[in-house]
Parts: C-alpha cells; structure tokens; sequence
C-alpha cells in the first residue's frame, strides 16, 4: 500500500506532533507514504476569501503534481482534505472554472485531467488496511481510558464521503480498536472557530470552552481529533479560557497518537511532547 | 439620542447586485430561501453577527447591497458548512459567503481594523511571497497590522509553543516559486482580458 | 386562420389543425408557421389553427371540415392524447368520418412546455406534424370492442377512506370485497384521540363506520390479508389475495379476550406495535378493544406454542368456543370484480433519518404518532402525557416539517402536520399543563375552520417561534437547562437565535408512500409520481382515476391528506366506479395484436411472452391465437415474432415506417 503524502503548511507547523504520529502509525502498519514534491498551500479558507479562480489554482497546482504519480492522495489537514475535494468538484461542475483554471496551469507547464483520488487518513486506515489488519497489530491496547472523539467540521462537510455527516463513526472505532472507549459526544462536528479563534478570540474562545467543557463533563480524559486547527485552538487557548470562564486541562491529542501508542510506537515518536497541555494521564505506565 | 429611519425605499434595493449573487458559483439557488433560519440555529457565529445568516440571505436577494457588503457576518463566518449541510433548500449559504467577502474586499467596503479580512489578504501575500504559509508570521504580522496590543497579550501562547517547538520563524518556501507566480499571472491576465471587455 | 388546396392524385384527403391552447402552445411554437409548412405537404387539404381545438366551436370546426372538404383523414396538434384523443375521435365521428382515421401530436407537453428555444420548437412542432400526416394515410377503420362490467367491487387498504368507499359502493347495493393488511380497520384514524379542527372524538366518529363495515351484508371484510396478483382488464378484474394465519379462526372467536387473560405469560412483555410501542402486549393480543373484526390472533414470533411447540396452550384452554388452530395456513382466495379502489394510505417519515433532533438517541425525543397514543384516553398511558421515564414534563416543544419542504429528505409539505400539532399542542396543554412550544416554519391552514382553531390556539397561550430547529441536544449553558433538551432555533420574527429548553420534544413528521407503495402499483398497474404516492389521472380533473380504467385511488395514497379530503376522495372513487358498473360496459380500444395465420410458423415463442396470457396455440391448427379480449395491446408479442406474422392495429409496420420517414424527411 503507497500513498502521495500532502501534509499541507500546518502538519509543517504547529501540528507537528500530527506528522509525527501519522508517519509512525502508517509506517508501523506498512503503509508508506510518499511526500509530495514541492507541494504548495492550499489556500485554506483564507484564500478562498480573497480569490475564488486563483483558490483553485493553488489548489490546482497540487493536484496536477498529484496526478504524475499515479498513487491516491492522503490529505491529514481538514482544511486541505476539503479545499482539494472542493476544487475536484467544483472543476466538475462549473466549465467556465474548468477552464480558467486548466488554462493557467497549462501557462506554467502543468496538466490537471481530474483523475486524482483524495483521500483522509481516516478513510484509507477504515476502508483500505481494515479494522482487523489494525486490530491484529495491537499490542499494548488503551484499555481503562476514555476520550471524547471530535471530528470537526471539515472532513464531513460539506461532502460526506467516507463516514456519516451528522454522526461520524470511523475515529470511534479505530480508538474502539485501540482498546479505549469513546464517551457520547453530541459535538463530534461542531465548529472548534476555526482561524477565528486567532482573530477574534472572544468569539473561539466560547466555542472551545463548550467543546472541552461538554467532553469533561462526559467523562473523557482528552479530546482526540483530526485536524490541526482543532487540536491547535482547543489545546493552544486554555489559558484565555481559564481567564475567561474557568480551568478546564484537557489534553487535546491526535487520533493517531492514540493509535500509536496502541500498536506499541514509543511515545517520544509520537509528539506527545508538543502538546501545551500535557498528557500525561494518557501515558501514564507507558 | 439620534433616531435611525429604519424605512427602506425601493430605490435603495440594488438588483443587479442581487442577480449578481446568483450568477457566482454557489450563489446560484439563493432566491430558493425559505427563511427558515436553520442556517442561522446551526451557525456556531450567528450569536455574534449583525445579521444573521438568514437574514443576509434575504438582504442579498432583495438587493440591499450596502447593508450585506459591510456587514460583520461574513467575516464571521468560520466556514464550518454546518448551514449547508443543513438547509433544507440546498442554498449554498458558505459559498455565499465566501462570494460576499470577496466582493466586500473588492470594493473596499469591509471593515478597516476587522482583523478577518486582513488575515485573509495577508494569507494571499505569502502565499504569493513563499508558495506555503508560516503560521507563526502569519500571526505576527497580522497582529501587527491590526491589534498590536492584543499581540502582547498573545505571548504566553507564544511561549508555550516555542516551548513545544511549534514555531518557527523562518518561512517554508516551495522551490518552484516561479511555477506558481506563472500560474497567477496567468489568472491575472484572464481577468484584465474579461475586465476589459 | 387556414389554408385550403384541392384534392391531390392517390393520397387520401387530410385536414389538419393546430391549437394555441391560449398561450400554452403559441407563445413558444409559431402556430401559423406551422399551419402554412403543413399546408403545404402532400394529401393536405385543410390546415387550421385555432385558439382552443378542444372547444366546442374547435371540434364544430373539424367535423365541419369533414363533411364540406370530405376529408378522410384527421391529425391534431394540440396537447396529450391523454388528454383529448377521444374529444377529437368524437369530432371525427361527429363529422362522419371513422374515428380511428385520426393521429394525433401532443406539441405540448413534448415541445411548448419543455422547450425555450422559439424557433428549435417550431421546428420541432413540424417534425412531428409531418410524421403524423404521413402516418395518418395508412390508418384503418377500427372499431372498438365492447365488454361487459362485474358489478362487483374490490377495495384495498380499510383506512378511513377504504372504509368509507366500501359503505358508500355497498350502499349503492354492489357487493364489496375489502382487503386490509393489518389485523384491524382503521388505519392511521383508529390511532387518533381528537381529530382537528372540531376536536371530536375519533373513535366516536370512526367505531360506528368500522362496525358497520363488518355487518354490511353487501360486505366481505377480509383483514391480515394481501392482494397477491390481479389479471384481467377494467370489467374483469381476476384477484388472487393471501389471506395470513391469525392461528384463531376468525368464525369462531367472539373476541372475549378471555385467552389473553389466560396467557402463559402473566404479563405483557412484547411492544405493542398498535401503541408505536409504547405500551406492552402477549404473544395473543387485539389491537385495541374496538378492533374490528373484534378477532385475537397470535404472532409467530413471540408465541412460545408457535416457536418451540412446547407450551401449556393455556390460551386455546380458556376459549370456551375452541377458536385456536395453532397449524392454520394461509389461504389463497380468489374473486372476480370489475373495479378496484386503492387506498392503501400512508406511513410517516422515519424520525431517525434527521440525526440531529436526536430520535432513538434521547428518550424525551417523541413521534407525533406515539403522542397521539399518549393523549388517547384508550392509550397506553389512558392519557397521561409522561415521559418514558415516568415523569410528567413540564415544557414540550413541537417541531414542524420534519422529513416535509427538505429537499434533503422529502420535499412537499404534508399537509396535516401544522393542523394536528396544534391539535396536539393543545391536547398536551390540556392533560398535562405544560408550556408548549410550536416551531413552524410557515402557518398552513387552509380549511374549513382551520384558521379559527389556530387562533384559539393562540389565545390559550401556546408559544409560536417561527424558525426551523438546528437541534436537538442535552448539553445545557445555564443551570435551568441542566437536565433538559435544549432546541436550538433562529426566532426569526425577533432576528436572533434562541436556546430553548424542554422535556418533551414532538416530531411532527411528515406523510409518505407506504413503503411498498411501488410492488402495489406494479401489481395493479397504475403510476406513482417520483415522490412515491400513487399517480392520478389528472391532477385537477381526474384525481381519483388512474392511467388504468377500471382502478380508482383514493385518500393519502395518493398523497397527503387530511380526513375531511380522504373521504370526499373515498366518495369520489366508490362513485367513479359506479359508473361504469352502472353503464354495464366498457368500451376497449381496438389496439389489439392478430396474428395472420398464413404466416404464422406456429414455433410458440410468442405464448410464454404475452404478460397477459393472450396467446395459445390452437393445437389442430399449429397456429398461434390472439384472444382479443384479453390483448391489452402491448405489442411484445409483434416484436417477438420471428417470422413477423403477429400485426398490430393501429401499429402496423406501414403506420410506424412512414412515421418514421415523416419525422426524418426535410
Ligand atoms: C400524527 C397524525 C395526526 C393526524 N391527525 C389528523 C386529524 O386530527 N384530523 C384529520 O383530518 N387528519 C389527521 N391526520 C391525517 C389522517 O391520518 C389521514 O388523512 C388519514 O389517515 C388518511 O386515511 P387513509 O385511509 O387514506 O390512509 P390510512 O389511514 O393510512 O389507512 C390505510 C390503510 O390501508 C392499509 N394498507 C396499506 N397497504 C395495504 C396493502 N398493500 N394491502 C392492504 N391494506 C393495506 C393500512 O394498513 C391502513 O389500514 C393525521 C395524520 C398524522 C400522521
Ligand atoms: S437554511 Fe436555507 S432556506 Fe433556511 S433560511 Fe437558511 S438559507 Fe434560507
Ligand atoms: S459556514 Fe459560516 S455561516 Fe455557515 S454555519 Fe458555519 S460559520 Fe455559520
């Protein structure tokens, strides 16, 4: 099993431990992930705001690099599994688009047909190695803990492609499959603020503390995510939400750390240390 | 206390501004809205809007161009899709924000020390500058340009992550970087040609 | 308008007209245009336009025509033969002319009202104008066939409207035959308390229909029972229906109960399906002490006798009238009628399909249906609005449209939902004192004394928040909303977002086709529209007739209704197929396949192939035979002859080849 690996600016960035934990736990399960070459931005929402052809053109660009190298793509930031979905669909479904970009592609040597598959982790773990396949290499299960699983709101939306988009379930049983136990969340995809957290503090600030908040409450030791921004708001602001509403400290970890301690990866290669709040009741005995 | 005329005129509607909406992509089903407000009690922001996301709906079909362009609500919006997904008439209301924000950019109507939109045209110069996006300067520069102050109060953050080696100041760069300004150039160019026209 | 030439060599005469139908067809296809094209093309001899064809003065016009140009044939474009095929065979015949030397071209439905392009449409008008004129020269005279009707009479499905069809037919003096799935009449109706807007009783309204359905002399009531095939053509209907075991014979059990009482099991410990499983019942059971026929049955799947065969039978003990066969099979009976009305009803739209309001997540979540249950004063609770939990709830909050105006789901409105959550909202009020909330997104109340009930509504202090809930949850922001469902929705007569807290949430859940409402429609042949319920003839005109003669529809079969529309529709049906039992006949279009025995090979390969079993083999003859009667003219049998001796009146390969050139000629 090969894969194109797109890990976007933020798995770069401040979701390193993201990259960490994702490289260990596939290639612990033979999947090898090859990195894209000279892969660009995304755009992100950001982009989109300011310009709609040249969005996709980024967008664009990284597909066309894609498509060279005939593997499926694994895109691990929400933000980029959706903006590259959303570009293959829209290309699709408005001409004019299609053509606009095609065209500056084509300006700078590149050729975008359309055929690349993109693809979460999630989806390739679930639909391509398999529960069992997973659940065979379990060595040193989760057994005892309890996380709230948080999807956020990108992989499922617009577009369900791989899980359902009201009630998600693949990170509930891939933690299930670690041995851990996932507590009711009814805020499994609700917004975390997104880049607005960063902005506009007082409005993500709200939305983070309801999240952490709900998921202690209901009895989970962390939230365990998929997204980048995600884990960087409501790990990076409990601080400012301290000061605002109260302490909350709740580790906030990648579902691929979970994982990975679960196949028995050491935990210094899982990132565990770039969390700003510490872990340290998930490791413990580790 | 000075009253505000709340009456609207007919002659203060601006229609092709409203036909306008439905011509971009995803603003195309706008006059299907049945004011139902799902998208408004699904919308993680609407608490902080000046208008809600039902309500600019409204506003953007009925023409009341000025009123949707300044508004605070699509700058907003987070882009989480939840009034998408749940809309019952498939009205693509996060398009239609985006196509909002890009044409109150345009114009230059949206809200100067709103930090929303300058993140947004930063994002665009790095991206043009390096091919990829350093979050850490990113923040810094977008506080700089809006809220320094606040940027003080950010510092325990900034610790934590310099600490968790989350940083780093020193930009990711592609190495094609002429690949890419080809590519925009080229956009650049389609758009004067249809401009022109 | 009109274009007049003389009578050319060899071609019979053919006049030919064109309708505007008002704007319908003239403001996308240039009528004179086509009039002048057609004109112009060989056996032409009249061309007309004119505003509306199928008007008397239209028709006048055409049989006028006939007699002064002696025109010999006819072609009319004008909307669908659906429509008006027979109003201009009349005018034909009117005119003196056979009625089948007539074609006829819907440039309607095919072209003004599916085209924008003015002059591709016109094209298209004369394209099909100039297959029909080519077509029309090889048309035959034809007569049609004349059948006797059986006055008797099949109704499917015993809901309000199956009951009230089957009393009106049987009161006429035509003997009835009415086949209900479930163990009991009644349908939706039976599981009401009040019905709006008058808020009577439904049982007290309903009983004294269903029981006289049961000893209506001129009624065969048939319940657990299905139709399993229907042959045959308006007139003479052949019904197979499957009638289920209920392991109680149905002639012997005066409905005593006493078996119940005796059960093994002490108490009740299945869910009672009649009460949406809100109550409790043994493997011998009757829906509802009102059930009619008033008949206990057993279900196989919970009866210890009927799973293991080792149980006390304390049941068939304690019947005096030794009613239990524990091996009873299913029947197969079968009838003959002449018409059959459908009104198999509807089900409501599964609640769990809209994740967010958290049906079968939460327990305070409820289903309209189960709350009529739980305001019923014969219901589970005998009428005590509580929880699941036992506790009475102090703030119910009712959502409208769920699984209605989504395009995610269903896309109509259903109708009723507005009008029965107000009588809910009231209901609930009224046994339990709680706040009451109604989340709308736009009032329906269109019906007689609807609108007051909405205003009565409103003065007894029921909140109106008009916005369509996000959700459903249980996580609360302030301590009043700690242990509550929290309804997130816009106010979006106050512009802002609400949190509301309650105990008791209500899906007003829509109204669907019956989830076998597609194998009912092929079993009996009629259409259904894409969103399931069945298909009427026409919408306005026909709304109880279908594409099949002889099959009538009736009540939220056909798609959601309230009761006072069912019944006038159950009336309008049992009257519709009075009328052809009453005229005694039916005439059948002679569209039917003969074989030209000459030809015929006798290889048999059409007879295993005709749907109707049309064909035999006369075995002395070795030639294939058409039973005309029994051909419905489906032309499989033409197609499939390998020696092409089967023809087809109205289709014969001259009609079809020059139709063909007409339409690709220039
Ligand atoms: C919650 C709720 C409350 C309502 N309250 C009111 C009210 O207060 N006032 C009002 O006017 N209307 C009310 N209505 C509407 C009302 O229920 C309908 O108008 C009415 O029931 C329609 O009657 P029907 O006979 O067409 O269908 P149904 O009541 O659905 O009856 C159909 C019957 O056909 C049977 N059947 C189905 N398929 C087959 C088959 N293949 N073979 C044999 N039998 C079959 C079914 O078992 C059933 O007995 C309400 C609806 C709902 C959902
Ligand atoms: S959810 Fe859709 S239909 Fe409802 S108010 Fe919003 S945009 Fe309009
Ligand atoms: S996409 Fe924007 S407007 Fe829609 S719900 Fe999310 S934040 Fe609100």
């Amino acid at each position: 099993m090969k894969y194109l690996y797109f890990p976007g600016c933020s798995l770069k960035g401040t979701g390193k431990a993201y990259e960490e934990s994702l490289l260990a736990v596939f290639g612990a399960l033979g999947v090898e992930l090859q990195e894209l070459e000279d892969w660009n931005c995304c755009g992100a929402t950001a982009y989109m705001s300011v310009d709609e052809t040249k969005s996709y053109a980024l967008a664009g660009r990284i597909l066309a690099l894609a498509e060279r190298e005939r593997l499926d793509v694994v895109a691990p930031c929400s933000a980029c599994y959706l903006v590259l979905n959303k570009t293959q669909k829209s290309l699709q479904e408005h001409p004019e688009l299609h053509r606009k970009v095609t065209g500056a592609l084509q300006a700078a040597g590149l050729d975008y047909k359309g055929t690349v598959k993109v693809r979460h982790p999630l989806d390739v773990l679930m639909n391509d190695v398999g529960l069992d396949a997973i659940k065979q290499k379990i060595t040193s299960p989760m057994a005892g803990h309890k996380f709230a699983p948080y999807y956020g709101c990108q992989i499922v939306r617009p577009y369900a492609t791989f899980d359902d988009q009201h009630n998600p379930v693949t990170m509930d049983q891939i933690l299930q499959a670690s041995g851990a136990e996932c507590v009711e969340y009814p805020h499994k995809t609700r917004c975390c603020g997104g880049s607005l957290t960063g902005t506009v503090p007082e409005v993500g600030l709200r939305l983070a503390y309801i999240l952490i908040k709900e998921a202690k409450q209901r009895g989970a030791e962390a939230i365990v995510t998929v997204c980048p921004l995600c884990q960087f708001n409501l790990d990076g602001y409990q601080d400012a939400i301290a000061k605002k509403y109260e302490r909350v400290d709740l580790p906030i970890l990648y579902f691929t750390q979970i994982l990975g301690l679960a196949l028995g990866l050491p935990a210094a290669d899982l990132g565990f240390k770039r969390g700003i709040i510490s872990a340290e009741a998930v490791l413990a005995g580790r | 206390m000075p009253l505000e005329q709340k009456l609207k005129y007919e002659a203060e509607r601006d229609v092709k501004f409203a036909n306008w909406v439905t011509r971009e992509t995803g603003g195309e089903n706008l006059r299907h809205c049945i004011q139902c407000g799902v998208c408004s009690a699904t919308c993680p922001l609407s608490l902080y809007m000046d208008y809600t996301p039902r309500r600019l709906i409204n506003l953007a079909r009925e023409g009341f161009k000025k009123e949707v362009l300044s508004s605070l609500t699509i700058w907003l919006c987070a882009s989480c899709y939840a009034c998408r997904v749940e809309c019952p008439k498939k009205i693509q209301v996060t398009d239609i924000m985006y196509l909002l924000k890009r044409r109150a950019i345009q114009e230059g109507v949206y809200p100067r020390h709103f930090p929303i939109p300058v993140l947004a045209k930063e994002f665009g110069r790095m991206i043009f500058l390096f091919g990829r996006v350093n979050e850490t300067l990113l923040v810094i520069d977008l506080f700089l340009r809006t809220n320094w102050f606040r940027f003080l109060g950010m510092t325990r953050l900034g610790m934590n992550l310099m600490r968790t080696g989350r940083m780093s100041f020193i930009p990711e760069q592609i190495k094609r970087k002429r690949e890419l300004r080809k590519i925009l150039a080229a956009l650049d160019a389609e758009e004067q040609k249809e401009s022109a026209l | 308008m009109a274009e007049q030439k003389e009578h050319q060599n060899g071609i019979p005469r053919i006049g030919f007209y064109i309708c505007h139908c008002g704007s319908n067809i003239a403001s996308i296809i240039d009528v004179e245009d086509v009039r002048k094209y057609v004109a112009t093309l060989p056996g032409v001899v009249v061309s007309r336009d004119y505003k509306y064809m199928c008007s008397d003065p239209g028709q006048e016009l055409i049989a006028q025509d006939i007699r002064e140009h002696k025109l010999e044939r006819l072609v009319v474009s004008a909307c669908s033969p659906n429509l008006h095929e027979e109003t201009f065979r009349n005018a034909a015949a009117k005119g003196g002319l056979n009625s089948f030397y007539f074609q006829m071209v819907n440039i309607r439905e095919h072209a003004s009202w599916v085209h924008e392009d003015k002059a591709a449409a016109t094209r298209k008008a004369k394209d099909l104008a100039r297959a029909a004129v080519y077509r029309v020269r090889f048309h035959q005279a034809l007569e049609k066939r004349k059948v006797p009707v059986d006055p008797n009479v099949l109704v499917v499905g015993g809901g309000i409207a199956g009951i009230h069809a089957a009393l009106t037919l049987a009161n006429a003096g035509k003997k009835v035959t009415l086949v209900e799935r479930e163990a009991t009449i009644g349908g939706h109706m039976a599981l009401f308390d009040k019905t709006f807007p008058t808020m009577d009783c439904a049982a007290c309204i309903l009983t004294p229909k269903m029981s006289a359905v049961k000893s209506h002399p001129n009624i065969t009531l048939w319940t657990y029972s299905e139709v399993e095939k229907v042959e045959g053509y308006v007139g003479n209907y052949k019904v197979s229906v499957k009638r289920k075991p209920r392991y109680v014979n149905e002639d012997l059990c005066v409905g005593c109960m006493a078996c119940i009482d005796a059960c093994v099991f002490k108490e009740p410990k299945f869910p009672d399906k009649f009460n949406q499983g809100l109550g409790k019942r043994k493997p011998v059971y009757i829906d509802f002490p009102q059930a009619t026929p008033k008949v206990v049955l057993i279900d196989p799947a919970t009866c210890i006798q009927m799973k293991t065969g080792k149980c006390k039978k304390s049941c068939a003990d304690a019947c005096d009238r030794k009613a239990f066969d524990f091996n009873q099979q299913p029947e197969l009976k079968e009838i003959q009628v002449g018409t059959i009305v459908l009104a198999t009803g509807f089900k409501t739209y599964d609640a769990k399909r809209d994740a967010l309001y958290g049906y079968g997540r939460y327990p305070g979540v409820f289903t309209a249906l189960e709350i009529e249950r739980l305001v019923n004063a014969s219901g589970p609770t005998l009428g005590d609005v509580v929880l699941r939990d036992g506790r009475h709830p102090k703030a119910v909050g009712i959502i409208h449209c769920v699984g209605s105006r989504d395009e995610k789901t269903n896309k109509w409105c259903s109708r009723v939902c507005c009008m029965y959550s107000l009588k809910l909202a009231h209901l609930i009020k009224e046994h339990s004192g709680a706040e009451v909330y109604n989340f709308y997104i736009d009032m329906r109340t269109p019906g007689k004394g609807y609108e007051e009930f909405y205003d009565k509504l409103l003065a007894e202090g029921v909140h109106f928040i008009r916005g369509r809930v996000a959700e459903v949850t249980d996580w609360a922001m302030t301590p009043e909303e700690q242990g509550k469902l929290v309804l997130r929705v816009e106010d979006t007569l106050a512009g802002f977002v609400r949190r509301i807290p309650v105990d008791m949430v209500v899906l007003a859940t829509g109204m669907e086709a019956q989830a076998d409402a597609g194998e009912v429609r092929h079993k009996f042949n009629i259409g259904c529209g894409s969103e399931g319920f069945f298909q009427e003839r026409h919408p306005k005109l026909a709304p109880v007739n279908t594409f099949t003669d002889g099959i009538f529809i009736a009540g939220a079969c056909q798609g959601p209704r309230d009761i006072p529309d069912t019944v006038a529709q159950a009336g309008a049906a049992a009257a519709e197929a009075l009328v052809l039992i009453d005229a005694g006949h039916v005439e059948l279009e002679p569209n039917t396949a003969h074989v030209v025995e000459e030809e015929c090979c006798g290889c048999k390969s059409c007879v295993p192939l005709c749907p109707y079993s049309a064909i035999t083999l006369d075995e002395a003859k070795k030639k294939a035979v058409i039973n005309e009667v029994l051909c419905k003219g489906c032309g499989t049998c033409v197609a499939a002859c390998p020696s092409g001796s089967i023809r087809q009146n109205l289709f014969e390969d001259d009609e079809i080849f020059s139709e063909i050139e007409g339409v690709l000629a220039q």
